[in-house]
């Protein structure tokens, strides 16, 4: 086989590999290109987080405006303490709130932000204070069989 | 009776130690193929040789099954999803189980078989003819002329065929479920976009197919190196190549994916 017609051949093997890998990063992954310096990384204390996990979504109307980058407990509260890494390009009000929320019935928790009315903006590092904490199925039908039995005692 | 005993013992402690030679055997020769692969970079038409045998001339069965991978997939997937009402996740389905697993350890397993056996048969009978021994005469070492540029094409082409194998399979799922059956397009990219994290699924399966090439590879190459130049030897030593980088890819999978994938949701 004559060496430039091979040279053209693994050329195009070589390309095809890369176009294979981008594509599966930019379609499949739908990779991100968050750059450190664009993101400002804030905190929030949640009574219960549920099924919370790292890397879920921080949703606010529905659309990502951040992920969740780390979830500790904190020993001197006594609650998680979940930190968001958010695109630089939302700022929200100090005084937004912020609420596990889940996607349909059975599906992925995520963090939903309400934003708030303050003229002062989140800052890298800061701590949101009006936070909602995760629906609890169990929570949920305890307190419906509560207030069934509530209501039954009344008649 | 007791002499028969001591030489059973005998026996495995025999079968043991020449394992152990070999084992060692080839760790010294893959160190020796690294050391003397600075030849066949500098001389990179050398390697660009290798590569159309084993990265170009492997891309038909590897885009064959690949494709076939993900519309099996796909179809059994929509099966189980839809009893659920979930079969827009399909695409979640197809696109992980490829990406982090079957891309990298199926296209992996054609190679083994499509090139690794090529490789061993090759070289093994270059040895067998007195090749290898001539270009020893000639002044020319073999492991750094006909080795190392063997080595490394193998090594540039694995995590390449696996990326292709990879898409092609999720466009094999595509072409399934949303072309055939009719799931929602739009959610069917949503969710696998979603579901499929670039550092740890696409990098994760991108590193184990660079473990899996240089594993075959190195199998592949030692094997024919090593193989009794005769024509029974040739045969035995391709068999063992595949079988032994199929054993080895395997194992090494369920290492890599227990790094990998532990703790990770």
């Amino acid at each position: 086989m004559q060496r430039t017609t091979m040279d053209l051949w693994v050329g195009l093997f070589v390309i095809t590999g890369i176009i294979a890998l981008m594509i599966l990063s930019l379609k499949v992954g739908n990779l991100n290109v968050y750059n450190p310096s664009q993101s400002y990384v804030i905190t929030g204390n949640f009574e219960n987080i549920g099924g919370l996990k790292v890397r879920a979504p921080v949703k606010s109307a529905g659309v990502v405006v951040g992920r969740v980058t780390d979830i500790q407990f904190s020993t001197q509260t006594y609650d998680a303490v979940v930190t968001m890494n958010m695109d630089s390009r939302f700022p929200f009000p100090k005084d937004t709130f912020a609420s596990i929320l889940t996607a349909g019935l059975l599906g992925e928790q995520y963090i939903g932000l309400a934003a708030g009315g303050d003229e002062v903006m989140l800052k890298n590092g800061d701590k949101i204070m009006k936070t909602n904490s995760a629906m609890v199925l169990e929570e949920l039908i305890g307190r419906f069989l509560f207030n069934k039995a509530a209501e039954d005692d009344s008649f | 009776m007791p002499r028969r005993i001591v030489s059973a013992v005998q026996h495995i402690g025999h079968r043991v130690i020449e394992s152990i030679w070999r084992l060692g055997y080839a760790s010294r020769f893959f160190i020796l193929v690294l050391l003397k692969s600075g030849t066949s970079l500098r001389r990179f038409g050398l390697v660009m040789r290798e590569l159309y045998f084993t990265g170009v001339l492997s891309l038909i069965i590897i885009v064959v099954s690949g494709l076939f991978v993900g519309m099996v997939l796909g179809l059994q997937g929509y099966e189980t999803l839809q009893k659920y009402g979930s079969e827009s996740a399909v695409g979640t389905l197809v696109a992980l189980s490829l990406v982090r697993e079957l891309g990298p350890v199926v296209a992996a397993l054609l190679f083994a078989s499509r090139a690794g056996s090529a490789i061993t048969a090759e070289i093994g009978l270059m040895k067998a003819t007195e090749q290898l021994a001539a270009m020893g005469m000639m002044a020319v070492d073999p492991v750094a002329r006909v080795v190392a540029p063997r080595f490394w094409a193998g090594v540039i082409s694995m995590p390449f065929l696996a990326a292709i194998f990879s898409v092609m399979g999720v466009f094999g799922g595509y072409l399934v479920t949303v072309v055939f059956i009719g799931v929602d397009e739009g959610s069917f990219w949503s969710q696998m976009q979603s579901a499929v994290d670039f550092r740890f699924d696409i990098l994760n399966g991108f590193i184990k197919s660079c473990f899996f090439g240089v594993a075959v590879t190195a199998i592949a190459v030692f094997e024919g190196y090593d193989a009794p130049p005769t024509a029974e030897g040739v045969s035995g030593a391709t068999t063992r190549t595949v079988v032994t980088s199929s054993l080895v890819i395997l194992g090494l999978d369920f290492i890599l994916t227990a790094f990998m994938f532990r703790g990770v949701s």
